[in-house]
């Protein structure tokens, strides 16, 4: 659209192109082969346990981690739709990849713009063969939202820095190699109370790391708690300006927010219910299943579109922000609704028990869909300042 | 050739100018009587806007498909108190069955789930039209009827119909229109691959990107309000609650412009009315739908009682989203339709379905 508005929210139209779709294909392909070897149940748990190296490993021999990125960090130079059609089929099928997933999202990416040479060409090509597990060391015990409360000191000292504190809600630090560690260098100033913070990567099998188990509603062990005690980190490590984290951790990216996974946690819910309510629903199953239908048809247009114009080199950062607050919100309110729809569902459906079984993990692990990456109101406060409020 | 894209621009430029001339919310809510209408329908006309999905060859601006729903975007960002849209759907018809396209203002028929327009061997007519939009502000009205071997279009006067006249939500004509018996100025068959479905299909997308050009309208307007607007010592658009409820009327807006926007370019680049436009028409009236609804709230929400005035222009907006999302098949409506496709198809068939697009 080429009319001016003030707000300036603008979707361009993007098809995934011939090769994205022909990617899907061999994904699938991929995928079906795992099951079929029994390397993960599509129908399983849809939390956390999908940590599998090997898995991480083939999918690395597939080319399919760093699929973006130059190749000469290993990665393939390939289209961000490409990027956007295999997290949608991974996610869907439930495939573990918790081992190269972050660090394939963010760590490495961040790592490209902020790190040194050495360091990329040592550890972007280890990513890509999914050897690599990353975690994110930003929130601690009293620095969540507000994450420039952040209290964990780097000092300096010979050579490099010292690090001295505790991190919480770690995912998958107990299996990471590396963490992105968010530590304070500085004081805040009266003029930047943001000031101060600074960006290391962390190799996590260095002395005075301690990694405990915080064992979540679910009983999944995924977060964790992360103590620091006078770890030593070369200033090789140090991502980005001493005390400038603020501009860094802050300026997460659009691709960061819009992809798939930011509303298809739950699909697998919806999948369900149209099992359960067969092939002639009544009319409120119909309109029901239609209504959610078009709700997801248009998030994953959004997201695709989001991806399209990232391809083109825009900046759709407004965009972004919108498709994670639509579509995280979406992705948590759908278990609650087919659980309201299943209500009257024939208690002998072929489906019934497996069905109960994934609503009432899809019901549990709802909560953190808005909270994960940044709360929703905290992104609403983001999305109000693109619109000029703040 | 010319790049599309182009084109679209252009002409929405060209849209937009004349909307800003002749239609400006603003002073048309100001103005005593009417008398914008005329001169507002002659500017529509002579820069060829009404005959933007008419072949050339009939007479027509030929610009596109998707041309045409830029300018019916535009439309929808000054809430628009004329035919536009239903004329542009009345000349599609007209041209596909090869029927010379009159001119002024025209309507179409059937517009909702429950009409049925029939046409026999001898071109008699009969049948109920409800809801017609713009009703005796048209000049003609164009009936996609059921003919014994399939859809035929013919074209009526508005003059010769027996009209029961009403108006709707938003204020505008509508009306109720008897066909039986009424004299035809022309009738030709459809060509065989479009079926009787393609009207409320066609006007459905036609509505959602109308709604997505309103609510960009309405955020821009809420937006503005938000920072000037002051209470308790400061513009209400630093209230974390305000701010709040603005993201997510953007969130409303970007749904119905992404969704209509999809469906839009679907048509576009369709060779034929198959499953996959009828999934992309179909959610972008159901969402767009839902975002007028929620939209419309949130911002009379932001804008108090002024926005509760005849004087102010929200409600010229928010009066035609609310009539928009009723007209050619409601959110229900379609989405019981998509639900019962959904549910034919099977449950592994779900994403398929979604990740062929
Ligand atoms: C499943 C899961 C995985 C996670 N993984 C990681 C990880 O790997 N690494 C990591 O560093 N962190 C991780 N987190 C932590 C996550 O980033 C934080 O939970 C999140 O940023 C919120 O911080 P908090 O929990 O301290 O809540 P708080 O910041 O205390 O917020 C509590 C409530 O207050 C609201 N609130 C706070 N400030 C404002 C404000 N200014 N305006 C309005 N409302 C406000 C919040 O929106 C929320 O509703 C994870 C969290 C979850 C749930």
């Amino acid at each position: 659209m080429t009319s001016e508005t003030v707000q300036g929210i603008q979707f361009d139209q993007v098809r995934l192109p011939p090769e994205a779709q022909q990617l899907r294909a061999e994904v699938r392909t991929f995928l079906a082969e795992e099951i079929a070897a029994g390397t993960f149940d599509p129908h399983g748990t849809r939390e956390s346990d999908g940590f599998d190296r090997e898995f991480s490993r083939r999918v690395g021999a597939r080319g399919w981690i760093g699929l973006t990125w130059p190749k000469k960090y290993g990665g393939h130079e390939r289209t961000f739709l490409e990027r956007y059609v295999l997290t949608e089929e991974f996610r869907v099928a439930n495939a573990p990849t918790r081992g190269h997933f972050v660090a394939d999202r963010q760590s490495g990416p961040m790592l490209m713009k902020y790190a040194g040479e050495e360091i990329c060409m040592d550890v972007l090509p280890r990513i890509c063969r999914g050897e690599c597990c990353f975690c994110i060391g930003m929130s601690e015990p009293d620095s969540g939202s507000d994450l420039f409360a952040a209290k964990t000191r780097a000092e300096r000292v010979d050579g490099g820095w010292r690090v001295n504190g505790t991190k919480v809600w770690t995912s998958a630090a107990h299996n990471a190699d590396y963490m992105i560690g968010l530590f304070r260098t500085s004081a805040p100033t009266q003029e930047n109370r943001r000031h101060g913070l600074t960006q290391f990567l962390v190799d996590m099998k260095l002395p005075g790391i301690t990694v405990n188990p915080i064992p979540q509603m679910t009983g999944s062990l995924d977060f964790n708690e992360v103590v620091l005690e006078d770890v030593f980190i070369p200033d090789s490590h140090l991502l980005g300006e001493v005390d400038m984290a603020w501009k860094q951790a802050t300026s997460e990216l659009a691709y960061e927010r819009s992809g798939p996974e930011r509303f298809l946690e739950t699909f697998y819910a919806l999948v369900e219910l149209v099992r359960l309510l067969g092939d002639d629903p009544d009319l409120r199953g119909a309109e029901s299943i239609g209504r959610l239908v078009a709700q997801l048809h248009t998030l994953r247009r959004m997201s695709v579109s989001v991806n399209g114009m990232l391809q083109a080199g825009k900046e759709p950062v407004l965009e972004g922000s919108i498709v994670k607050d639509l579509g995280t919100v979406w992705q948590q309110k759908l278990p609650g609704r087919v659980r309201d729809l299943s209500a009257f569902a024939d208690p002998r459906s072929a489906n019934i028990v497996s069905f109960h079984e994934q609503l009432e993990n899809a019901i549990m692990i709802a909560p953190k869909l808005t909270i994960q990456g940044g709360t929703t109101e905290v992104l609403r406060g983001i999305i109000a300042r693109g619109l000029g409020l703040r | 050739m010319t790049d599309t894209s182009d084109i679209s621009s252009l002409i929405a430029e060209s849209a937009t100018r004349i909307f800003h001339d002749r239609c400006d919310p603003q002073a048309i809510n100001n103005a005593k009587g009417v008398c914008w209408k005329e001169p507002l329908w002659r500017d529509i006309e002579e820069n060829g806007l009404t005959l933007s999905w008419v072949d050339e060859e009939r007479g027509g601006a030929g610009v596109g498909i998707a041309a045409g729903f830029d300018v019916l975007y535009v439309s929808g960002q000054f809430a628009i108190p004329a035919p536009l849209g239903e004329t542009m759907l009345a000349g599609w018809l007209l041209s596909q069955a090869g029927i010379a396209i009159p001119s002024g203002p025209m309507s179409v028929a059937p517009c909702t789930r429950q009409d049925r327009i029939f046409i026999d061997k001898k071109g008699a007519l009969s049948g109920t039209a409800r809801s017609v939009p713009f009703a005796s502000e048209t000049r003609h009205l164009v009936l996609l009827a059921q003919g014994e071997e399939g859809p035929v279009t013919a074209l009526v006067e508005t003059k010769d119909c027996n009209v029961k006249e009403g108006t709707s939500i938003a204020g505008d004509p509508q009306g109720k229109f008897s066909l039986d018996g009424v004299t035809l100025l022309a009738q030709s068959a459809l060509p065989p691959d479009i079926g009787s479905d393609v009207l409320m299909l066609l006007g459905a997308a036609v509505r959602a990107r109308q709604i997505a050009g309103g609510l960009q309208a309405v955020l821009d307007l809420a937006v503005e309000y938000a920072k000037e607007r002051i209470a308790f010592g400061r513009p209400i658009g630093k209230f974390q609650a305000v701010q709040h409820n603005l993201a997510r009327l953007a969130g409303e807006v970007a749904a119905a412009d992404a969704a209509s926007g999809s469906a839009a370019d679907a048509i576009h680049h369709a060779k034929c009315f198959d499953e996959a436009v009828f999934l992309e028409v179909a959610a972008a009236k159901i969402r767009a739908g839902e975002a007028a609804g929620e939209g419309a709230a949130i911002a009379h929400q932001v804008f108090g009682a002024i926005g509760f005035t005849q004087e102010h222009i929200l409600q010229r907006y928010t009066r035609r989203l609310w009539a928009w999302r009723d007209d050619f098949g409601t959110e229900s409506e379609w989405a019981e339709k998509l639900g019962r496709r959904i549910a034919a198809a099977g449950a592994d068939q779900l994403w398929p379905i979604l990740a062929a697009r």
